[in-house]
């Protein structure tokens, strides 16, 4: 069994669904930020935060997008929670083929959550916008495996999820296109 | 580029079937800004006073604000505006939600729809993908029902979906037009039916560019986040369970009794287990962090959502309690009639019966019990049959029907439209003013700026006045700190404050933003988010036009002047100017009517309510007078200087 000697930071950002009113300030606030210019337009289907709702079920679940996923899964698992149906769909965050979420309206990209990743820190703004506290961010300590990360330096990471994003084929051509 | 606007609007011809992408004047909105600001040009320019609403030429129009789309939170107010069937006059209604932002990602400011379709129809919006679809389907469906079946059949949960109901689509005249649990009220659902379009479903994913994003969108989150924690805006009636305000001092019936001591702690004890034992949630609307409406799900009915004093109407109108109101709204929502004017229309047909004007025999199998006859009554005025197509048609002109004395039970009126059930002891200046030359019909609508009553003590006033920011110029503070009894105020002063009152709505009303957070607030505390103060600055950052308070101010007198002259190319004069004669036991016809010509001169209009020339003029609305002459509303400009060079 491998040693945990390591702490690795960990960011989250947890759901509440009970608190959520389905206002959507969230998916206003991440499309702004993340618009080039910051906050020059506002656009909820640029978000990588997306309110999944059916009023008249009373469901509103925001979701957080995560890696591509180039074919939709087969898992279709249904879940009653207090009389209400969800699915596998219901909580996933992966833009993939079998829907319309997470795709950049223009360039039919992947979107994908950055944690609002900037310097200085700030909080993820859909967090910010959550006058609810429906979303709430969290930064934790958790003990992993030295070796682990040893072995998986910043390039490797930083190319997998580009990897992920973009997929083996884009990411090689780019680098072709950069050699010439 | 354009900024906070889209620059194109929607042109519909449902009796063509045809669809244009039309692009918008710039001018307009620097003139009008938005919303019903513009919605009252085109009416004025295009539809012609003699029209009958039920003509192919009445034009239904859905604007969204000049906000909408930007980060200034809470602007999510779709205007919906028509010429009236009941009224005669400009119809105007908001309802909240999404609808109004997701139409301007779609990229379009407005739907002007023309025409009637020959058969029933739904118009469907995807970005630039605009069609006029089939909805054969959906005939007779509930409002929300529709909403839900078309983002099923096309597959996508985020179309914002406007649809009637059964009562849209008889035409009955208080139909409304709902969109999930929000819903557009004061005669626009008639004409949706008349129109035979049964929803408009609207999709869109394109950019809303903002003029000086990097500077207005710390502005905005600052008041998002102060919004958040702030109880002086939203709507509190969500929050607080002790109603006593509506159920002692509002009327009840036929907005004819009153029950001062109905409320009790027991009463309120048993009503908020009610709520709480069945309410779902509460939700908000695009882009705010209040949370108004009360989502409802009672035994064998469909969910529905409550906003305000939209859950004492019905039970009120029938001497029931609460547990009545939460029944029948579910199956009021999805037929699609106006939770306020319906329940009195109701009340006025049994006080009817009761007095013997109507008998037994007009209401055939009608159960004996209020709950059972309210049930019964709906189903006849959705569907017009039998007496319900009589009272479809709103109090008034359902009195006149009636005949034999039923005009005397037409007492709560207002130009034709049904008021809200007050009545009072002494006049109140203020109120006289607001509910006699307003044009949006219902009080809730006019009234909010200024506070409604004076605050017993000078310490008192001077702490509220002390943080007050909605001020548009510090006399408001001084009328304020000087009020001390209700009707003892200078008439020049209320005619500042009912100024100052429609002032914010009608620029709530051409930017989008919600009356909870900005116009129908302040008066109940001082610290509206929105305000004559800051509401410049964020209109400039967004659409990088110049606004300044004073530009500000005279688009409202603009809007506002033109909204009148539209209805005063259809009849309206000084004669329709008259609240409710029961709203007040004292009244005195003399100082009324000399505090209404005070009113008209103030706002710059003859002794008939007509703008004059120079008015119009000084607002850049020169074209108005123009046409006002040239059908002889105004006289000639020429002429009155003739005259008074004779007399001089
Ligand atoms: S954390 Fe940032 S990037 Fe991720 S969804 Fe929230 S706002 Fe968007
Ligand atoms: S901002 Fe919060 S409450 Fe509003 S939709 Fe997003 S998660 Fe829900
Ligand atoms: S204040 Fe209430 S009604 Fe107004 S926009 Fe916000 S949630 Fe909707």
């Amino acid at each position: 069994m491998a040693t945990k000697t390591a702490t690795k930071l960990v960011k989250e950002i947890r759901v509440d669904i009970s608190k959520c009113t389905g206002c959507r300030a969230c998916e206003m606030a991440c499309s702004a930020y993340h618009a080039k210019p910051r906050y020059s337009s506002i656009n909820p289907a640029r978000s990588r935060i997306r309110v999944v709702s059916s009023e008249h079920n009373d469901e509103y679940v925001p979701i957080r997008s995560t890696d591509y996923t180039p074919s939709e899964c087969n898992g279709r698992r249904t879940y009653v929670i207090e009389g209400k149906e969800y699915s596998d769909c219901s909580f996933c965050g992966s833009p993939c083929p079998s829907r319309d979420l997470f795709f950049e309206p223009d360039s039919g990209l992947p979107l994908k959550c950055d944690m609002c990743e900037s310097i200085p820190e700030i909080i993820p703004m859909c967090v910010q916008a959550c006058g609810e506290s429906a979303l709430t961010y969290h930064k934790y300590d958790v003990m992993v495996d030295a070796k682990d990360q040893e072995r998986r330096g910043g390039i490797e990471i930083g190319l997998e999820n580009l990897v992920n994003q973009y997929g083996v084929d884009a990411i090689l051509e780019g680098l072709k296109r950069m050699q010439k | 580029m354009r900024y906070a606007d889209t620059g194109f609007d929607l042109e519909i011809d449902l009796t063509r079937g045809s669809i244009e992408k039309v692009p918008n004047d710039p001018r307009d909105t620097e003139l009008f800004l938005g919303g019903q600001g513009i919605a009252a040009k085109i009416l004025f320019e295009r539809v012609p006073p003699e029209t009958d609403p039920f003509s192919e030429d009445n034009l239904l129009i859905f604007s969204a604000g000049l906000l909408h789309g930007t980060p200034a939170p809470a602007a999510n107010r779709t205007a919906v505006n028509t010429l009236s069937p009941q009224t005669g006059l400009m119809s105007h209604s908001l309802f909240g939600g999404f609808f109004g932002p997701e139409l301007k990602y779609a990229g379009y400011d407005r739907i002007i729809i023309r025409g009637r379709s020959p058969t029933l129809v739904y118009l469907y919006i995807h970005n630039d993908t605009v069609e006029i679809r089939d909805a054969a389907h959906l005939h007779g469906m509930g409002c929300t029902e529709t909403g839900d079946v078309l983002k099923a059949e096309l597959h996508d949960q985020g179309f914002q979906v406007a649809a009637i109901g059964l009562a849209g689509e008889n035409r009955v005249f208080m139909a409304s037009i709902d969109h999930n649990y929000a819903s557009a009220a004061r005669g626009v659902g008639v004409i949706m039916g008349d129109k035979r379009l049964k929803a408009i479903a609207v999709r869109g994913t394109k950019d809303v560019n903002i003029a000086k994003a990097a500077e207005l969108f710390p502005i905005t989150h600052e008041i998002h986040q102060k919004m958040a924690k702030s109880d002086g805006c939203g709507d509190w009636m969500a929050v607080d369970e002790d109603d006593s305000f509506h159920h002692n001092h509002f009327a009840w019936g036929n907005a004819r009794t009153r029950r001062k001591d109905f409320w009790s702690d027991e009463l309120q004890e048993r009503w908020t287990r009610l709520k709480y034992d069945h309410m779902d949630r509460q939700t908000g609307c695009y882009n705010c962090p209040k949370k108004c409406r009360n989502v409802i799900s009672w035994p064998g009915k469909r969910r529905f959502g409550y906003k305000c004093f939209g859950k004492d109407t019905y039970h009120m109108a029938a001497f029931l309690e609460l547990d009545f109101s939460y029944e029948i709204l579910g199956d009021a929502q999805e037929y699609g009639v106006d939770s306020y004017s319906t329940p009195q229309v109701m009340a006025f047909a049994l006080e009817l019966l009761e007095d013997g004007i109507l008998s037994r025999d007009d209401f055939p199998g009608m159960p004996d019990d209020k709950r059972g006859q309210f049930f019964w009554l709906l189903e006849k005025i959705v569907r017009r049959e039998g007496i319900g197509d009589i009272l479809a048609d709103g109090v008034s002109a359902a009195a006149k029907r009636i005949g034999k004395g039923a005009e005397k039970y037409d007492h709560n009126t207002t130009k034709k439209f049904e008021q809200l059930p007050i009545k009072l002891g002494k006049l109140n200046p203020a109120y006289f003013l607001m509910i006699a030359t307003g044009e949006k019909m219902s009080i809730t609508q006019i009234e909010g700026s200024f506070p409604q009553d004076p605050l017993p003590t000078k310490e008192q006033r001077e702490e509220f006045v002390a943080k007050w920011e909605a001020v548009p110029d510090e006399k408001f503070k001084q009328y304020f700190l000087e009020w001390e009894k209700r009707n003892e105020i200078a008439d020049e002063r209320t005619c500042e404050i009912v100024d100052w009152n429609e002032a914010m709505h009608y620029i709530d009303d051409a930017i989008g933003t919600c009356g909870f957070v900005s116009s129908f607030r302040g008066q109940f505390g001082g610290s509206v988010p929105y305000h004559m103060n800051n509401l410049p600055q964020i209109i400039s950052l967004a659409s990088g036009m110049e606004v300044t308070k004073e530009s500000l101010w005279k688009n409202f007198q603009r809007i506002r002047t033109l909204v009148r002259a539209v209805n005063v190319r259809r009849g309206l004069r000084r004669e329709h100017e008259r609240p409710p004669e029961d709203h007040w036991a004292v009244r005195d016809e003399q100082y009324e009517q000399a505090l209404l010509s005070m009113y008209y001169k103030f706002k710059g209009w003859n002794e008939e309510g007509i703008p004059t020339r120079d008015t119009l003029e000084r607002l850049d609305l020169g074209w108005v007078a123009d046409d006002l002459e040239a059908r002889g509303i105004l006289e000639p400009a020429s002429t009155v200087t003739a005259r008074t060079g004779t007399a001089g």
